[in-house]
């Protein structure tokens, strides 16, 4: 199972002391955290995608093989691509240049994007965000998976025998995973194509996430790319620990209570009770998110948010170095204890590369 | 014998409020009208004012947490419903507003509805016709034909309640019990994973 974070990528004031990082700083401190994140021996840095303040990932491609250039084991995603308002010609340029420079260790979330004013600053409109979706990773798939293409949609300026390069490396192209909070058809779309699924795991009752994948991984297995519980799933969590639980409480409420997505609405302690987020000691993090497999199945992939709403670097630097000592191993072990052996891991480059290997020898055996 | 469930949801802000007065003469008359048309009947109320903060959190936050949950699953779930709101500022009270606002947009779709406002004056009686019909035909409700509006001097009658007021209240909850049990019982709540397309259909065209 593989283990991360991932950033939104917000630019937040902290509101403990009035202090707003500027944009120099908060993309430092991004590099900062992906670096460590390697370092205390995570698997997994994602990145968000916005166009709009207070985010500053506008080009994660840029970011993330920055990063790549510093790290060696870390693989790098997104959270997510904007796979409506983006082009698909140029998600596949830029991510099959990442995956060379970073050497296979890339892989890709794609989600739709629900701020309605982005959409025309691309030529877009958001009322088209689903059949946006379906086009244009149709075409996504198809310059990865073929070297010539032609191809005419509704969004897009036809293609005639257009060649995206460069060409995915090892003729394998980064593994997709398709991420929504409430979109049955985003999971259908994931299942229709043997990707995996992500659910963002925070902002809502469990009971969300647990239908969202009982529904990804049925038709996963309909569309005959294996049985259900061989479907691959990701989650996201949020979490703040603190060695005592009621420090973790007392400084973590004032970032939950300004927080700019559920800040000034439901008390820390109900939210908790009602969403998956975790605030408490590493093993109140670690009993928390091991229960995750009881709603969702065996699955491959988590990945926590631990640095937005204005929390300072150092802070997250703490979080990051308590995950990598105290969480993950237990996780790993705990998890994997579990985990049948007909459960596949999260795909990679070297297993995918694998996997074609084997699909060409069978075939010209 | 069918038993119907009527859902009431009030509005009233007081103890004791005449929103809740309303709304409980409203529903021991329908009741009563099911009745004499052979229906049983279950009521649930739902006091608006014990979800404020339910109401403001899920305005935050997208979802309902487990209390306000319970309270929308027995509106959405119900056979018919009485929708009772004070009138403030010329218009249904915000919390009112807010409780349809969260509701799932088909989740009335074709549930019948007997609409009550109260206020300190009969120069808000049209607020029914003007703000909370509309609301609820956004909402694909079936609204009875009678809506009742009270104003204090209604309450003044002898036994309580105008003599007018009463024949109103009558009149209403018969068409609320016409509309109810000319139903098909056992109305299901919408399910969004029910009649996902699948993804042969969705990519049609591309």
């Amino acid at each position: 199972m593989q283990f991360g974070v991932f950033s939104v990528s917000d630019i937040t004031t902290d509101p403990t002391n009035g202090r707003t990082p500027g944009e120099a700083e908060r993309i430092q401190a991004i590099v900062t955290i992906a670096k460590k994140a390697e370092e205390v021996g995570l698997d997994v840095f994602a990145l968000g995608e916005h166009h709009n303040p207070p985010f500053f990932s506008s080009s994660p491609t840029t970011t993330l093989a920055y990063i790549a250039a510093q790290t060696t084991t870390l693989q790098l995603s997104t959270a997510t691509t904007l796979i409506t308002t983006n082009d698909p010609v140029k998600i596949a340029e830029d991510y099959a240049m990442l995956q060379h420079l970073a050497g296979g260790r890339v892989d890709l979330m794609m989600g739709r994007g629900n701020t309605g004013p982005v959409y025309p600053w691309f030529g877009q409109d958001i009322r088209n965000g689903l059949p946006l979706a379906v086009e244009n990773y149709a075409l996504l798939r198809r310059l990865w998976d073929e070297d010539v293409v032609d191809w005419q949609g509704q969004f897009r300026t036809p293609l005639q025998g257009f060649t995206s390069t460069p060409r995915p490396l090892d003729g394998v192209p980064p593994f997709v995973w398709h991420g929504s909070i409430r979109s049955p058809q985003i999971a259908e779309q994931a299942a229709y194509y043997g990707d995996g699924f992500f659910h963002n795991h925070i902002f809502w009752p469990k009971e969300h996430t647990a239908r969202m994948v009982e529904f990804y991984r049925r038709r996963f297995e309909h569309h005959g790319h294996g049985s259900a519980d061989q479907a691959i799933v990701g989650l996201g969590g949020q979490v703040f620990m603190r060695r005592n639980s009621q420090d973790a409480v007392r400084e973590f409420r004032p970032y939950f209570d300004n927080a700019p997505v559920y800040g000034h609405g439901p008390s820390l302690e109900d939210f908790s009770r009602e969403t998956p987020l975790t605030v408490g000691s590493p093993q109140q993090v670690i009993e928390r998110t091991l229960g995750f497999r009881e709603y969702v199945g065996d699955y491959q992939r988590q990945l926590f948010l631990i640095d937005h709403a204005g929390l300072p670097l150092k802070t997250v630097l703490e979080q990051l170095d308590m995950l990598g000592e105290e969480v993950v191993p237990v996780l790993r072990r705990e998890f994997a204890a579990l985990k049948p052996a007909h459960v596949p891991d999260a795909p990679t480059h070297a297993s995918r590369v694998a996997a074609r290997q084997a699909s060409l020898e069978e075939v010209s055996a | 014998m069918t038993t119907r469930t009527l859902a009431v949801v009030s509005a009233g802000l007081s103890t004791p409020s005449s929103t809740r007065l309303l709304a409980d003469r409203l529903t021991a008359a329908t009741v009563a009208a099911l009745r004499e048309r052979g229906d049983d009947a279950t009521v649930e109320v739902v006091e608006l004012r014990t979800h404020a903060r339910d109401l403001a959190d899920d305005v935050v936050t997208g979802f309902a947490n487990e209390s306000l949950r319970a309270a929308i699953d027995t509106v959405t779930g119900a056979d018919g419903l009485i929708a009772v709101t004070p009138v403030f500022s010329a218009s249904y009270s915000g919390l009112f507003k807010t409780f349809f606002d969260v509701l799932d947009k088909d989740s009335l779709t074709g549930t019948p509805v007997l609409l009550g406002a109260t206020a300190g004056t009969a120069r808000h009686s049209l607020v029914i016709e003007h703000a909370m019909r509309p609301l609820f035909a956004y909402l694909r409700a079936v609204p009875a034909p009678t809506g009742v509006f009270a104003a204090s001097e209604d309450w003044a009658g002898a036994g309580g309640v105008d003599a007018e007021l009463a024949r109103r209240i009558d009149r209403a909850a018969g068409e609320l019990a016409d509309l109810v049990a000319g139903r098909p019982a056992g109305k299901r709540p919408v399910d969004p994973f029910a009649d996902v397309p699948s993804f042969e259909e969705l990519l049609r065209g591309h």
